[in-house]
């Protein structure tokens, strides 16, 4: 792309994709946008008056809208948190020569291909039931009381559930990453008189900041929409205990049926995604520019 | 102070015998170059030594002590990579302070041992930088300032210029040669080009197949090769063999002569020949030669010597120069 002729050809040959991109994105943008302005319920029928920002009003002071929001940076922090270190140990764990490395590469990989509502399912029903649960079976085995895993501690609980689900994605990042650090390097650091722990902090974690870079920025973004796991096994509740923004949009415009205060919520929830993308980029976004 | 002795090592990879039964003493500050071709095992003798490897049998000891044993850092070696392995994520400074982090100096000593190996590896204007900023010899000359600050027994390279240009290579040499001299450190020092090996070592030793098939300085190696691989293998161009009646008149199965050694004229001599191809390079010319007695030769004359492809000329071999060698492959006295 050197010179002008092949700049304004380049320019002419992606612009279909680049329309396309933003009619993709510009129309449901513009159409939330506007219909956020709107009284619009679907349970009162009639004009569709504007009303400024009398929808925003509502939502914002809403008292669920606090617990939503900190919900939903729990909720992405908390599994943040485990994918990264979990993806790191699993990596590192996966690197090493073993019998089976195939098969057990399958494995670790495999919950990934599991939808989430299919996901979240197989753990409510199977796993942490409380009366006939894998885990109450186990507690009750042990001698223990059951511990009722969506009632006692339900945002935990879904942390849980979607972790598991993405760990997978991360494990297979930082794997690949870990396999292209140069073997040299770990040599020479043990020439250097550097020991398993030095040189999992002097040389391998600096070389994995990028892919964890990577992991945190692809994860954050479908984080903060996490929606099926809490349908199908709270509901958001008990309270809001477990909702997060996604959750109280849909709440708000499909169970009250308030398509403006819905909307409102939409696009509070774009400000706010946006904020929080200002600020990982701000903290690590420097990693990628090495 | 760095005596090595290897005592009947061996080394296995799965059921491949990389290295059969191998003894070799290294003298306290030698300079000491493995030589040998692709895949004989002379970077898996260098690791043996540094202890990246574990010998399946054998006893490595350094300055009397049993090393075999001990783990890499434990050895008091230094190794440079020919990947240069530096840490990508580190300044300079802070690769070179590296192994005296983990060895546990404090900060001053470490601040001092760096200002010092950067002045002898002329770096001190790129400490700050990330290896990623430094060039090819830079970098090189950043993975030996991570080696000399530990003050090791022993120095072992790994074919460490041969990702460096034609030219670089020579300068690199040089001071490598120089830090040597100056050092006095045992050096062990892994190659393929010959031409570094002669120029560099106190003593080669030439391997194939994990065999030790020559050990001496190399003007021992050049002038008394043992056998016919050393023969072929030290020198440049290669010495020619002859086999035949050349050689049964001097009773061997084959006989050696090097190009140098060989007389060249347009008029007279023992082997008369046809040029085949003629390399002028200003300080010598290489001919190939096609002789009727003695098979295709190589000779080469010093300065220009004004044949073309298809001229004759005559080679005259000096007879004291002469190589011989048994039906083994043996050199005979
Ligand atoms: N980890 C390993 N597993 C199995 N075989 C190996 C291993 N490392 C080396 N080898 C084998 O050992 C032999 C010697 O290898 P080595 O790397 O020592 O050769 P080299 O003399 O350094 O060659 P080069 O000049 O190409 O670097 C080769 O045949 C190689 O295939
Ligand atoms: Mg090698």
């Amino acid at each position: 792309m050197a010179t002008a002729h092949s700049r304004s050809a380049a320019r002419l040959m992606i612009s279909p994709a680049v329309l396309l991109l933003l009619g993709w994105m510009l129309i449901p943008l513009s159409m939330t946008l506007y219909f956020s302005f709107l009284r619009y319920n679907l349970l009162m029928p009639g004009a569709h008056d504007f009303i400024g920002f009398m929808n925003y009003r509502f939502f914002l002071t809403d008292p669920a809208f606090f617990s939503a929001l900190i919900n939903t940076l729990l909720l992405v922090g908390g599994v943040l948190v485990i994918t990264v270190f979990g993806g790191v140990l699993l990596a590192i764990l996966l690197d090493q020569p073993m019998w089976g490395q195939g098969i057990v590469r399958v494995l670790v990989i495999a919950p990934f291909f599991v939808m989430p509502t299919v996901s979240a399912l197989v753990w409510k029903n199977m796993f942490m039931n409380p009366v006939n649960g894998l885990f109450a079976n186990i507690f009750r085995a042990l001698g223990m009381q059951p511990f009722d895993f969506l009632g006692q501690a339900p945002l935990a609980s879904i942390i849980l559930i979607v972790s598991w689900g993405w760990l997978p994605f991360a494990t297979l990042i930082l794997l690949t990453a870990l396999q292209s650090l140069d073997r040299d390097q770990l040599e020479a650091a043990e020439m250097d008189g550097a020991g398993p722990l030095s040189r999992f902090f002097h040389i391998m974690l600096p070389h994995l900041a990028r892919a964890i870079t990577v992991v945190v920025l692809i994860q954050t973004i479908f984080l903060l929409s996490v929606f099926a796991e809490i349908l199908v096994t709270t509901n958001g509740g008990p309270g809001y205990a477990t909702t997060n923004i996604t959750y109280l949009v849909y709440a708000q415009s499909l169970l009250q049926f308030d398509v403006g205060g819905g909307s409102a919520g939409g696009i509070v929830a774009v400000i706010l995604a946006n904020i929080v993308a200002i600020f990982l980029m701000r903290m690590i976004g420097k990693n990628l520019d090495v | 102070m760095g005596h090595i002795s290897l005592n009947q090592i061996t080394k296995t990879f799965g059921n491949v015998q990389v290295i059969p039964p191998l003894d070799l003493e290294i003298e306290d500050g030698e300079f000491i170059v493995f030589v040998g071709p692709s895949g004989c095992g002379k970077s898996t003798l260098l690791r043996l030594i540094a202890g990246l490897e574990d010998v399946t049998s054998g006893e490595i000891k350094i300055d009397g002590r049993d090393a075999t044993e001990t783990p890499p850092a434990k050895r008091g070696l230094a190794m440079v990579f020919q990947s240069y392995a530096l840490y990508p994520h580190m300044s300079v400074r802070k690769n070179i302070a590296f192994p005296l982090k983990m060895a546990g100096f404090d900060k001053a000593e470490i601040d001092r041992k760096i200002d010092d190996a950067a002045r002898v590896l002329n770096l001190t204007d790129y400490l700050d930088r990330r290896p990623g900023q430094l060039s090819g010899g830079q970098r090189q000359r950043v993975a030996i300032g991570r080696a000399i600050v530990r003050e090791p027994a022993a120095f072992l390279f790994d074919e460490p210029l041969s990702n460096l240009d034609a030219a670089l290579r020579v300068n690199m040499r040089l001071e490598i040669s120089e830090l040597h001299n100056k050092l006095e450190t045992t050096m062990i020092y892994v190659t393929h080009d010959q031409v570094e090996a002669m120029t560099m070592a106190d003593r080669i030793v030439v391997l194939r197949a994990g065999i030790i098939e020559q050990v001496g300085t190399p003007l021992e190696l050049y002038s008394k090769p043992r056998n016919l691989f050393v023969a072929g293998f030290i020198g440049s161009p290669k010495m020619n063999f002859i086999e035949g009646a050349v050689a049964e008149r001097r009773d061997a199965a084959k006989v050696g002569i090097r190009p140098e050694h060989m007389q060249l004229s347009l008029e007279e001599g023992r082997w008369e020949g046809t040029v085949s191809v003629s390399e002028h390079l200003g300080s010598d010319t290489f001919l190939h030669v096609e002789t009727e007695r003695a098979g295709m030769l190589t000779a080469r004359a010093d300065g220009e010597f004004p044949v073309r492809h298809g001229d004759r000329v005559f080679l005259t071999p000096q007879d004291d120069k002469i190589h011989r060698f048994d039906a083994e492959g043996m050199a005979l006295s």
